[in-house]
């Protein structure tokens, strides 16, 4: 108990505050182009060891690594779809936050225009007929 | 001795509850008048006695009792008095039985001020809280006794999560779960509604007071919150679609669905089984929002650690309330008659309208908030998030915003369209002004964020037109609500839109003397210097901030170290101007010796809430307008007789 509590202690004094993360995790590009295309991309995919949280907005040390890969890929030109893409084949459909349109994901694409006109059929009811 | 004393004082409420249950179904069944007036003392009694336990659990927290397990598990000795006071709901025990709690105030609020409801449905309808009631209680007792003791006591506690430690933890979660909880009401009347069979005008106006509250406490909460999350999270979002969030926003799209078709039900007797049902689903959202918070599914900061098996407890009770009404609903929805019928443009028309589409956002967030558990029960992983609720929600929310604008201009009954288009003529204009004016000034933005700032304008114009031509000493307070309610959504939405479209944001390491800009500031480091206090150390990084006109202040940023637990938070520190915010927070220090600067020009981003803050105003006034005039009428009638 009491190591655990210097070990603590020890941890929370500035030093802790050292990052070894690429720059590019807190830093920006400097083409405004691009970095308003990857900060879009940013806040779409999922920080996969955060609780909820987008990459955009995480101090996890992991999101900062993947905010540094966008970065990169969206320097070196590629478009943030394949980005996307390159991401998803890595780690599962799990990481982005647009559910990419396959069978599975069908159902939750179609629900609104489902729940609209469902919706509408419902109000029907309520109106007198001409 | 004090968890003791909660403790009995719990195990009491219940025993009443059950009395309180039995009493009402004796009282419907043999017309017992002895029943009918025991039931509402019980039931006032057994409100007191849940606060009393919750007294007692926040009286072990300022103690900082480390013989109560709970106290032990989420408090530290050293932690400033705020939190511990506050502390007692930051756990999961504590929550729930300030839930409980909350749940037994309301009950004892209608037996002791509720006096317009038929007295059979009263009945119904205190006995239908007192089952529900029984149920949480039993939780607690069973599966989540706050006030279980540990021996040996530790010598301090494990300490709180220090995201939670801030101020908003004494206001947030009192806020929602009033709103949350105080929907209970709601339920409980449609239940006894359907129980006695009297559903209509006068049902609806004394359930309407009931909702309105709840909504306010709600709409409060939920502000609160995401206020509460866009300063302490250091990042400046506001709203993440996250599923806790959806979990509190459900509650309130089907709350405010009700709190309108209650309107048409007590002015033009329609929508009868519809805004029974909606009763029952608004405060089924809020169970279902605990259950998805408390069970365990989801890890968020809202998420403390529980194990499955309270999760399957609270999904049994879930059933069995929620089945439970839905199933009495259906054998009774037969012979509640079908209210009027309408012309479809008139204001219960657009009202029609409203519950529509609140109805379809309700679904979609339902939807896509439980897809990615649903998806993973079969082992298929996937996140739903901003990018799908944006799209889709999004547009019918604009839609929405549209038909609140003309709504309160339709005539109820029946409207000619030359007319409304006539007195809808400054909004429209309104509308396309802002619209083409934002789109030629600014250039191009998103769609979403265009239509939402050409729509607010449109809806803040349309909004006040109910007002036009009156006299504003004369008009009825609730009027005043509905126009401060509306003006409300219109400011909010103009906060997102804007801040959305126009937020600059620079993210840099920076040495002290370094200048850094954004959006016509400059934020120079000045240096940093260690801070400590009660239970956290800190660095505090001093910010000159220039402003173009050569005015300078400072900003103190920290990044803050809590030993129990070990965390790390960065506390934002923010300016707020008449236009917009400078948000600013320090970041870790790089190998090189230069920090990490986050720095943000977020344009009238403070709308969001203040627009919150005025909707939830305009339910007040809507609320003390109809109760003025509840007692201008009794005294009326007194002074006649």
């Amino acid at each position: 108990m009491k190591r655990l509590a210097l070990v603590a202690l020890l941890t929370a004094v500035p030093v802790a505050a050292q990052t070894a993360l690429p720059p590019l995790a807190y830093t920006q590009l400097r083409d405004p182009d691009q970095e308003r295309q990857a900060r879009g991309l940013m806040e779409t995919l999922r920080c996969v060891v955060c609780q909820g949280q987008s990459i955009a907005d995480s101090d996890a040390d992991m999101a900062g690594e993947m905010r540094a890969l966008v970065r990169q890929r969206i320097a070196s030109g590629e478009k943030p779809a394949a980005v996307r893409d390159w991401l998803i084949a890595r780690y599962g459909d799990y990481v982005s936050y647009a559910p990419p349109l396959r069978a599975v994901t069908l159902p939750l694409w179609l629900a609104p225009l489902a729940l609209l006109a469902l919706g509408l059929w419902i109000a029907r009811g309520s109106f007198r007929r001409r | 001795m004090t968890a003791e004393t909660g403790l009995a004082a719990l195990w009491l409420a219940a025993a009443l509850a059950a009395l309180q249950a039995l009493l009402g179904a004796l009282a419907l069944r043999r017309a017992m008048p002895q029943a009918t007036t025991a039931i509402r003392a019980v039931a006032v009694v057994q409100g007191a006695l849940a606060a009393l336990a919750m007294a007692a659990l926040i009286a072990a927290f300022l103690d900082s009792d480390m013989s109560v397990a709970l106290v032990a598990t989420n408090s530290h000795s050293a932690k400033p008095w705020l939190y511990k006071f506050a502390g007692a709901w930051g756990n999961h025990e504590g929550s729930m039985l300030l839930w409980v709690t909350i749940l037994g105030l309301a009950g004892a609020a209608v037996a002791r001020f509720e006096h317009r409801l038929a007295e059979r449905t009263l009945v119904a309808t205190l006995a239908a809280q007192a089952t529900i009631a029984l149920g949480f209680y039993a939780f607690l007792l069973f599966a989540s006794n706050p006030f279980a003791r540990l021996n040996p006591a530790p010598p301090d506690g494990a300490g709180l999560n220090p995201l939670l430690q801030d101020p908003g933890l004494a206001f947030h979660p009192p806020t929602l779960y009033a709103g949350y909880v105080g929907l209970s009401v709601a339920f409980s009347f449609a239940v006894g509604a359907l129980v006695t069979r009297d559903v209509g005008p006068a049902f609806a106006r004394a359930m309407r007071p009931w909702v309105l509250g709840a909504w306010i406490f709600l709409t409060l909460g939920i502000t609160a919150g995401s206020y509460w999350a866009y300063y302490e999270l250091g990042w400046g979002g506001w709203w993440f679609w996250d599923p806790v969030e959806n979990a509190s926003l459900m509650p309130w799209l089907a709350a405010t669905a009700l709190l309108h078709s209650v309107t048409v039900l007590a002015t033009r007797d329609g929508l009868r089984a519809w805004t029974v049902m909606l009763a029952v689903v608004a405060f089924s959202m809020s169970m279902i929002g605990t259950f998805l918070v408390r069970s365990g599914i989801l890890t968020s900061v809202h998420a403390f650690a529980v194990d499955p098996r309270r999760g399957s407890f609270i999904l049994v009770l879930l059933l069995l309330y929620i089945g439970g009404a839905l199933a009495l609903f259906g054998a009774r929805v037969g012979t509640v008659r079908q209210g009027k019928l309408f012309e479809p443009f008139s204001r219960e028309g657009s009202l029609v309208a409203n519950n529509l589409l609140l109805t379809v956002i309700l679904g979609i967030v339902l939807i896509g908030t439980f897809y990615p558990i649903v998806a993973g029960a079969f082992d298929v992983q996937l996140s739903v998030g901003p990018p799908f609720f944006d799209s889709t929600a999004g547009p019918i929310a604009l839609l929405l915003v549209a038909v609140m604008a003309v709504g309160p201009l339709l005539r109820w009954r029946r409207d000619e369209a030359e007319a409304v288009i006539q007195r809808l003529f400054p909004a429209i204009a309104a509308t396309l002004a802002a619209g083409v004016g934002v789109f030629l000034l600014a250039g191009p933005i998103g769609v979403l964020p265009l239509a939402g700032v050409a729509l607010a304008a449109g809806l803040a114009v349309a909004s006040v037109a109910p007002l036009a031509r009156r006299n504003l000493r004369r008009a009825p307070l609730q009027l005043w609500g509905m126009v401060i309610a509306h003006l409300g959504i219109a400011v909010s939405l103009a906060g997102m839109a804007i801040s959305t479209a126009y937020t600059q944001e620079t993210l840099l390491a920076v040495g002290v003397g370094d200048p850094a800009r954004v959006a016509g500031y400059t934020v120079r480091l000045e240096g940093v210097r260690p801070l400590v206090s009660d239970n956290w150390t800190a660095i505090e990084g001093r910010l000159s901030v220039t402003d173009g006109d050569g005015q300078s202040f400072v900003l103190r940023p920290q990044v803050r170290y809590f030993t129990t637990p070990v965390t790390t938070t960065n506390e934002s520190a923010i300016a707020t101007m008449w236009n917009g915010q400078l948000y600013t927070v320090l970041g870790a220090l790089g190998d090189d010796g230069r920090w990490q600067l986050r720095l943000w020009w977020k344009p009238f981003v403070t709308l969001i809430w203040l627009g919150g803050a005025l909707i939830a105003l305009g339910g007040a006034l809507s609320l003390l307008g109809h109760q003025w005039r509840l007692w201008r009428t009794k005294q009326r009638a007194e002074a006649f007789t």
